[in-house]
C-alpha cells in the first residue's frame, strides 16, 4: 500500500537540513508521498529506509518482459479509467504428441497469418510448446517452434526440460514444484508462469517466489474458472493493493475449449478486454486473426488519443490513374467505414487520406485541419496532378460548405459532393456519371 | 496470509424488462453483477441470445451452412420458427430490412401480414427490428404494435428523431417495450432514456439500443461506453443508466469487409462463411464482456458457440 507523507516522515533523519532542496523533513515527505520527488533525493536517508519506500511506491502491477514484449503494468480495471499501457500477446500451440505435418500446418499458418493494419503489424507472437512425457520428442519440437523466430513458450514440469529450453516463458511451477522450477528459469534466464490449485494456494506459491528472489513471474489461470481468477487477481492487484498479485496473466483457450476454434476465439475475445497478458490458442486461422487482432488493436488504444491512419492515396477496387479521388480525414473509424463502402460498391476510386490530426470529418473541419487549404497542401504533397489523369474530386457531404473554395484552390478539377452518411456512398458511387 | 477474494456484488441492479406473453415470455437485464461476473453473487441472471431472421431472406453466396440451414423456410414466419429451434436461442428478431424505401419498399399492410404469420407461428419471444428509415420504421412500428396488442413485443429502436411517435404508439398506447437507440455514447443514451420518460414511459418498458461496431472497426467506444453505462447502473446507481442493454452484432459483423468479402477475391483469407461466423462470435464475446444483457446474432454456429460461451462462464 501507498505509504502515506507522515509515514514516509518517521523514515527521514528528521534534521530539516535542506540538503534535499526543501525547507523541512516533513516537506519534502509530503512531497514523496505525492510522487513530485523520488526518495533518494535525501542524501541522508538510511538504505534500509530507502528500500522500504521505493517498495512503497512501486506500481501496483509489474511490468514482465516476455521475448521482448512488456507484459503487465497495468493501472486501472476498464480503459476509460485512464487507458490500458499493455497490450496482450497471442500465441499459438504445439504439442509433442503432434506429426510432423501438423505442427508443419501451424507454423505455415503462423507464418502466413502476418500484416499491417493501421499501422501495426498484426500476428501471433508467441509459439507455446506442450510437452508431454517424451523428453526426446519434446526438445525436437522445441528445437521447430524456436526455428519460427517468435517468441517461445514452454509448458513443462520437467526443471531439466525446462533449463535446456531457453525458453522466453516457462509454465509449470506450482505449490510442489516451485523450489526446482525456480532454478530452472533463473538458469534460463526464463520468466516463470505459476499456477495453483486454487487462488489462495496461487498467492502463496507466489509469496514463496518472491522471497526466493524472483519477481520475474507471470500467473497461470489454469482452465477451470479462469475468468473468475483473472477478475479477481486483478482486482486484488489494482484495487486491494495485493502486490503479490501483481503480475500478468497467462491463458490457455486451448485447454479450456479443446478442439473449437470458434469458442477459443470467443475466450480470446473475453480475455482481451478483460486481463489476459498471454492467450494461448491452438492455432491462428485468417478468419480468427482478423476479428482478434482489430479487438485487441482497438481496446487497446489510449482513449485520450485518436486513433489514425497514415495520410496518402489508398487505391480501391483496382483504381488506377484515370479513377476519381475521394477525400477524406485521417481518423480511423471514418476510414474504415468509408472504405468499407467504396469496397462495398464496386467502383474503383482512389481514396485520398489527408492529414487532419486524428479527428472526424467534422470536428477536424470545424478546428481548422480539413479545409480547402489542408485538401490542396495534400494535393501538392502527394503530387496528385501528375500521379493521376483524373481530374474528379469527391468531397464528404458533412463539408459540402467547401466546395467553392475547393474549385478555387484546385483549378481544373470537377469537385463533386457525396451524401452526407457513408452508407449512402455505395448507390452515390454507382451512379456517378464522369 | 490465506488469500481470500472480495466479492463484488450491488445493491441495486439493472432493471429487468419483461417481454412476450403467455408461454413465451423472457426476462432482459436485473442483475447486481459486473458483467459475466457470476461467481460474485449466486442465482444471477445469465446474458440471452436473439436470432435474427430477415423479411427478404439472407443472401446465400458463399454461406452454405446458412443456405442449407433455412432452406425450404420461404416465409418469415418458417424462417422464424427454424430460428426459434436452434439451441441456446432465447427470442428471435424479426427484420424488416425489406422496408426500406431505397431497397424493397415494401408496404407496411404486407410487413403487417408477415408480422402476424410470424408472431403466431415463433414458440419464443419475439422482438422487431426496421429498416432504418426513419419515416418507415414510424409508420411500420406504430401499425405492427397496433396490430400486435397484447404481445408485449420489443421494438428497436426509438430514436432522438422519433422517440415521440414511438414512444406514445408503440409503448404508451399498445403497451410494448421499446428499445432507446441512440449512438455510441453514454451521454446521448443517457438522455434519450431521460426524454422517453418525461413521455410517460416507465422504465421497465426502455432496454437500451447502443449501437455496436464489429471487432475492428472502432470496438473502443463501444467497449468503453458498455462499460461505463454499467458501471453507471451498478456503482453510481443511475436510475436513467439502469435499464437493460441489447446489442444488434448481426448486422455490424456481416457488414465488414472480413464478413463480405468472397474467397476468389481473397484466397489466402479462407472460405466466407468461417470468416463471418468468427466475426460475429468474437464481436458478441467481447459485447457480452462489457455489458451486454442480450446479443442478436445470425448465423447458427455463432448462436450455438455464444450459448457455449456463456454457458462455459456461468
Amino acid at each position: 500500500m501507498a505509504l502515506k507523507g507522515l509515514d514516509i516522515f518517521k523514515l527521514t533523519p528528521k534534521t530539516n537540513c535542506k540538503d534535499c532542496g526543501n525547507p523541512t523533513c516533513m516537506a519534502f515527505s509530503m512531497k514523496v508521498a505525492q510522487g513530485a520527488i523520488s526518495a533518494d533525493k535525501c542524501p541522508h536517508m538510511s538504505p534500509e529506509a530507502l528500500a522500504k519506500l521505493s517498495e512503497a511506491t512501486e506500481p501496483p502491477m509489474k511490468t514482465i518482459d516476455v521475448g521482448g514484449h512488456k507484459l503487465g503494468g497495468e493501472t486501472v480495471l476498464l480503459r476509460h479509467e485512464k487507458t490500458f499501457v499493455n497490450r496482450n500477446v497471442f500465441s499459438v500451440k504445439l504439442r509433442a504428441d503432434m506429426t510432423d505435418e501438423e505442427i508443419d500446418s501451424v507454423l505455415e499458418e503462423l507464418k502466413a497469418v502476418d500484416y499491417e493494419r493501421i499501422n501495426e503489424r498484426m500476428y501471433a507472437e508467441c509459439v507455446c510448446v506442450e510437452c508431454g512425457e517424451d523428453k526426446a520428442r519434446a526438445a525436437e519440437v522445441i528445437e521447430k517452434a524456436r526455428s519460427s523466430g517468435r517468441v517461445l513458450i514452454v509448458k513443462t514440469r520437467d526443471a531439466e526440460l525446462a533449463a535446456s529450453a531457453k525458453a522466453a516463458l516457462i509454465l509449470g511451477a506450482d505449490a510442489s514444484n516451485w523450489e526446482a522450477m525456480n532454478g530452472a528459469a533463473k538458469t534460463a534466464g526464463s520468466v516463470l508462469g505459476v499456477s495453483g490449485a486454487s487462488l489462495a494456494e496461487l498467492h502463496d506459491t507466489v509469496e514463496k517466489l518472491e522471497a526466493a528472489g524472483n519477481k520475474n513471474l507471470v500467473l497461470d489461470l489454469g482452465t477451470g474458472d479462469a475468468f473468475k481468477r483473472a477478475v479477481q487477481i486483478r482486482r486484488a492487484a489494482l484495487k486491494d493493493g495485493d502486490r503479490t498479485f501483481g503480475y500478468p496473466s497467462v491463458v490457455d483457450t486451448a485447454a479450456i475449449a479443446p478442439g473449437d476454434p470458434v469458442l477459443q476465439s470467443q475466450l480470446a475475445a473475453l480475455f482481451v478486454c478483460r486481463y489476459g497478458s498471454v492467450i494461448i490458442m491452438d492455432r491462428m486461422s485468417y478468419a480468427q486473426a482478423l476479428p482478434l487482432f482489430g479487438l485487441r488493436q482497438n481496446i487497446f488504444t489510449d482513449p485520450q488519443k485518436p486513433m489514425k491512419v497514415a495520410p496518402g492515396i489508398y487505391p480501391i477496387n483496382g483504381a488506377g490513374p484515370d479513377s476519381p479521388c475521394a477525400v477524406t480525414v485521417d481518423f480511423a473509424l471514418t476510414y474504415f467505414v468509408v472504405s468499407g463502402e467504396l469496397e462495398r460498391s464496386g467502383m474503383p476510386v482512389n481514396l485520398c487520406i489527408t492529414d487532419a490530426g486524428g479527428y472526424s470529418v467534422l470536428t477536424s473541419w470545424a478546428a481548422g485541419k480539413f479545409s480547402a487549404n489542408s485538401i490542396s497542401a495534400f494535393f501538392a504533397e502527394q503530387d496528385i496532378e501528375n500521379k493521376l489523369t483524373t481530374r474528379t474530386l469527391i468531397l464528404p457531404g458533412k463539408v459540402a460548405v467547401l466546395k467553392g473554395e475547393v474549385e478555387n484552390k484546385l483549378p481544373g478539377w470537377n469537385v463533386l459532393v457525396a451524401p452526407n452518411e457513408a452508407v449512402q456512398l455505395v448507390k452515390y458511387m454507382r451512379e456517378l456519371k464522369i | 496470509m490465506s488469500f481470500e477474494p472480495k466479492l463484488r456484488a450491488y445493491t441495486a441492479p439493472v432493471f429487468s424488462v419483461e417481454v412476450g406473453s403467455g408461454e413465451r415470455k423472457l426476462t432482459l437485464g436485473g442483475e447486481s453483477v459486473q458483467p459475466l461476473c457470476f461467481f460474485d453473487k449466486p442465482d444471477q441472471p445469465a446474458p440471452l441470445i436473439g436470432v435474427e431472421v430477415s423479411d427478404v431472406g439472407f443472401e446465400a453466396e458463399g454461406l452454405p451452412e446458412l443456405a442449407a440451414f433455412y432452406e425450404g423456410a420461404d416465409t418469415l414466419a418458417a424462417r422464424a420458427v427454424k430460428a426459434a429451434s436452434l439451441p441456446g436461442a432465447s427470442f428471435v428478431c424479426l427484420h424488416f430490412e425489406g422496408a426500406d424505401p431505397a431497397g424493397a419498399n415494401k408496404s407496411v399492410e404486407d410487413c403487417v401480414a408477415e408480422a402476424k404469420e410470424a408472431v403466431a407461428a415463433c414458440p419464443l419471444p419475439v422482438v422487431i427490428a426496421g429498416c432504418k428509415n426513419i419515416e418507415k420504421d414510424t409508420a411500420l412500428f406504430t401499425a405492427l404494435a397496433e396490430a400486435l396488442t397484447g404481445e408485449n413485443l420489443l421494438f428497436l429502436s426509438a430514436r432522438e428523431e422519433d422517440y415521440k411517435a414511438m414512444g406514445a404508439a408503440v409503448a404508451l398506447a399498445y403497451g410494448h417495450k421499446l428499445g432507446a437507440e441512440s449512438a455510441v455514447d453514454i451521454n446521448l443514451a443517457k438522455q434519450l432514456n431521460v426524454v422517453l420518460t418525461q413521455l410517460g414511459v416507465p422504465s421497465a418498458s426502455i432496454v437500451m439500443n447502443l449501437g455496436a461496431a464489429a471487432a475492428g472497426y472502432g470496438f473502443e467506444y463501444v467497449a468503453s461506453t458498455l462499460d461505463r453505462v454499467r458501471s453507471a447502473a451498478l456503482e453510481q446507481q443511475d436510475g436513467m443508466l439502469r435499464m437493460p442493454v441489447v446489442t444488434i452484432v448481426s448486422a455490424e459483423a456481416w457488414s465488414v469487409k472480413e464478413a463480405l468479402v468472397s474467397e476468389e477475391d481473397m484466397p489466402e483469407w479462407g472460405p466466407r462463411e468461417q470468416r463471418g461466423i468468427q466475426m460475429e462470435a468474437v464481436t458478441a464475446a467481447a459485447c457480452l464482456a462489457s455489458g451486454s444483457d442480450a446479443v442478436i446474432l445470425r448465423h447458427p454456429v455463432s448462436v450455438e458457440k455464444t450459448a457455449a460461451f456463456i454457458a462455459a462462464l456461468m
